[in-house]
């Protein structure tokens, strides 16, 4: 039975609040139970951010991930040394390779490494790595479709935001392509 | 009805206004940012009032100035900043003034941390100021359940002319989950016609006070308000009673925690294990009467908290030693684990 | 046959307790008859502070709040803000004002709420019995000065007016006594200016009336008002300290 949770982490601007919020939102889309929790406070001064969604048939307890992640996404290099070893054995981790140039030394989970910086700046601006990250974990799990997080991308970053949708679709597609 | 993304601090923000309420004061604090900073954007949308305070101390006696002026107000703080509080709370149930104050509980004492807690369950449900007084205390234990309570905490104020509390956690305030933004029962609400508005020449003055000096008149005043707490706790005692029957084991918790607990359910379910939940949704009133109802097969009873043992108190009190009541929590922040209340369960139960 | 005199009907008909001599009975007269000939009394909220004249709402025919020691100006924020149309006042001694109750009431005249408050300096803890107040001066004795108030180990006494001439939220800020028939009369002018300042718009306005306290002085009534003129005054200099603009 579906029990994903994942933990989104990099620094500050990255959009590692945005890709955890787009991922709940597609899942609410789909009927699933979701819930999302940013890092606070504290924790999020110097510059690091996180976030951990939980995507789930049965409804969710602690909306928390602590050492039980399924996926870990990963935008800088302290947050792959920080979260790398929440991972559950079998679980996913997905490296964005652009900035971070480590290899996991972790052997019982899926590794994926994602250029997502250099993919996003070749289709026009490195603000929409985030997305290519994305687009490669959906391709990767199947937790929600593609569809819905397209949705997704007009409810969380509204309407204002439609002339970038285009650019947000893009890099999405790259994402997926580059793991489906 | 949509269901939209929310987070719980925003949530709060956004039930209150629908419920009506068009004044917030309030000081800043961490966990519970995001309700000021909400209320800072939306309420002069509504044509009403958003005021930052100097101070915790300053925001309650605000709160008490506008509740006496007959308007729908509310404050909301975390643990430090609700210990501040307490002074005007006293003040307020003594008055018999209806507000909504919210408090997103972070790990004491102290300064404490900033990560969730439920270490405030004494200074919600006894009344942390001084006298004997009570608030109504509301327990989400989850964002919808968060949006309901806050627009119904408006109606139980002015219905029973007293101060209600809701009481979350950081988790709940930080955290984003579906909502979706309905009706609530209506109440026929008296009118408040005890409100200091100005006389306009035409009736006498209204007064809105807490001194009396003589004894006689105080306990009169004490004598009236637990007659009103008595209704209350007839009326409005809440909780979720959930796979009690058959249970060998009862857990009880109240907001996030409730939650943790009911998947330690199902993981004990699977391996042969009957595990049943009494989840107050109401603090104060505590519902006892749950606690005096178990089935024949309960032989013990752990209560499961983000504390170091504070509801615990007030089970042992209901279940009048007719069975064990042990105790399991974590506190400072850090938050119980299926696994640990799976673990904690099975001992108690020496399998 | 005509009438000359009429006692305010902003006063109720209520005995109070205040004790013989004590000029609280005074400053609640000039506040109700200003209240009343600016035909403001239907529409006029008062707080009462903690401190002897804690039951001020049994006195003034007006709806009333009486609120927690020193936090009478964030009661009376809370009031005007919800009634920004109705007159809102603070009624507060010196140990309330300019002891427990700085924070609220520098931060109110910061804000420059809309209120106006009645500031009744008489240099001691009246309802507690004769203790030491931040405006007990030099020398003074009181229950918790016995040997009279070092400066050395209190600090001097502090200057409410002058401060609050200070902070750029205040509109109108004046110090008057009530030690003679001269003063009380402009009392009752700088009062009624401190409310029309209010009804104007124009934000905070503050009036610090010196005031006696008999019992605790431990003096009779009359010498109690020549030690406030002898020993409170200079201290205390009277007259205005702020006025944002004219007000008419």
């Amino acid at each position: 039975m579906l029990n994903e949770k994942i933990i989104c982490a990099g620094f500050g601007g990255q959009g590692v609040m945005s890709m955890g919020m787009l991922i709940t939102y597609a899942g609410m889309l789909e009927g699933k139970q979701v819930s999302w929790l940013p890092s606070y406070g504290v924790e999020m001064r110097g510059g690091t951010a996180n976030c951990n969604v939980i995507v789930a048939e049965d409804a969710i307890g602690a909306p928390t991930v602590s050492n039980d992640a399924t996926t870990a996404m990963v935008m800088n290099l302290p947050s792959l040394k920080k979260f790398e070893n929440d991972l559950l054995k079998g679980g996913k981790l997905f490296i964005n390779s652009s900035l971070i140039d480590v290899k996991s030394s972790r052997e019982d989970i899926d590794v994926y490494y994602i250029p997502a910086n250099e993919i996003a700046v070749s289709i026009g601006s490195g603000k929409v790595a985030n997305l290519v990250m994305l687009g490669a974990y959906v391709a990767a799990t199947n937790v929600v479709s593609i569809d819905s997080v397209k949705k997704a991308l007009r409810k969380v970053f509204g309407a204002s935001k439609e002339k970038m949708m285009p650019l947000n679709e893009a890099a999405l597609q790259r994402g997926c392509d580059l793991v489906g | 009805m949509e269901k939209v993304l929310m987070k719980g601090n925003e949530a709060i923000g956004a039930a209150a206004i629908k419920a009506g309420c068009r004044y917030f004061f309030g000081y800043p604090i961490t966990p519970q940012n995001e309700v000021p900073e909400y209320m800072a954007k939306e309420l002069p949308k509504h044509g009403g009032v958003f005021l930052q305070a100097e101070s915790e101390v300053a925001a309650i006696n605000m709160v008490y100035g506008a509740a006496g002026a007959g308007a729908r107000v509310m404050t909301s703080s975390s643990s430090p900043g609700l210990a501040l509080k307490q002074e005007g709370l006293t003040y307020i149930a003594a008055c018999e003034l209806p507000c909504l104050v919210v408090n997103v509980v972070r790990g004491g004492p102290g300064l404490g941390g900033i990560q969730p807690a439920q270490s405030d369950y004494y200074q919600a449900t006894r009344g942390g100021g001084n006298g004997d007084y009570k608030l109504i205390v509301l327990a989400p234990a989850s964002l919808q359940e968060l949006t309901d309570m806050v627009q119904e905490a408006f109606d139980l104020a002015d219905y029973y002319r007293n101060p209600v509390m809701v009481l979350a956690d950081g988790m709940i305030g930080q955290m984003m989950e579906p909502v979706a933004f309905g009706e609530i029962p209506q109440r026929t609400l008296p009118e408040k016609n005890w409100a200091t508005t100005g006389t306009d020449g035409d009736r006498v003055p209204n007064v809105i006070n807490s001194l009396f000096l003589a004894p006689e008149e105080l306990e009169a005043l004490n004598i009236r308000l637990q007659a009103k707490y008595q209704t209350i706790k007839a009326n409005e005692t809440r909780c979720e009673i959930y796979q009690l029957e058959d249970a060998e084991i009862v857990f009880t918790a109240y907001g996030t925690t409730a939650r943790i607990v009911k998947n330690a359910i199902k993981v004990l379910k699977a391996e042969g294990i009957k595990a049943g939940l009494i989840r107050p949704m109401t603090l104060w009133p505590f519902p006892e009467a749950a606690y005096q109802a178990l089935p024949e097969t309960v032989k013990c009873i752990l209560s499961v908290e983000m504390s170091c043992g504070q509801m615990v108190d007030d089970v042992r009190l209901a279940v009048e030693s007719k069975v064990p009541v042990a105790f399991y929590g974590r506190s400072g922040g850090m938050i119980p684990t299926v696994d640990d209340i799976v673990a904690e369960a099975k001992q108690l139960l020496g399998r | 046959m005509a009438i000359v005199f009429e006692k305010t009907k902003g006063l109720s008909n209520v005995e109070t307790h205040y004790c013989p001599g004590c000029t609280h009975g005074i400053i609640h007269r000039l506040v109700a008859e200003v209240l009343e000939e600016m035909d403001v009394l239907p529409k006029a909220i008062g707080v009462s502070p903690v401190g002897c004249s804690v039951l001020a709402f049994k006195y003034f025919n007006i709806d009333f709040q009486e609120a927690a020691h020193g936090r009478a100006p964030a009661v009376a924020t809370g009031i005007k803000r919800v009634h920004p149309d109705k007159v809102v006042f603070t009624y507060q001694g010196d140990g309330d004002l300019a002891s427990i109750g700085t924070a609220e009431i520098v931060h109110a005249a910061h804000r420059s709420e809309n209120i106006t408050t009645i500031f009744v300096n008489n240099a001691i803890y009246g309802m507690t019995g004769g203790q030491m107040a931040p405006t007990t001066l030099p020398g003074q004795k009181s229950t918790t000065s016995p040997l009279g108030r070092d400066p050395k180990h209190a600090g001097m006494p502090l200057k409410i007016s002058e401060m609050f001439a200070t902070i750029p939220g205040t509109a109108y800020v004046e110090r008057v006594s009530v030690h003679d028939p001269v003063s009380i009369r402009n009392a009752k002018k700088a009062i009624r200016k401190a409310f029309e300042y209010q009804v104007a718009g124009k934000g905070f306005a503050m009036v610090e009336v010196l005031s006696t306290c008999p019992t605790n002085w431990g003096l009779s009534p009359v010498d109690s008002l020549t030690w406030l003129k002898d020993n409170m005054i200079p201290y205390y200099p009277l007259g205005n300290y702020k006025t944002l603009e004219e007000v008419k």
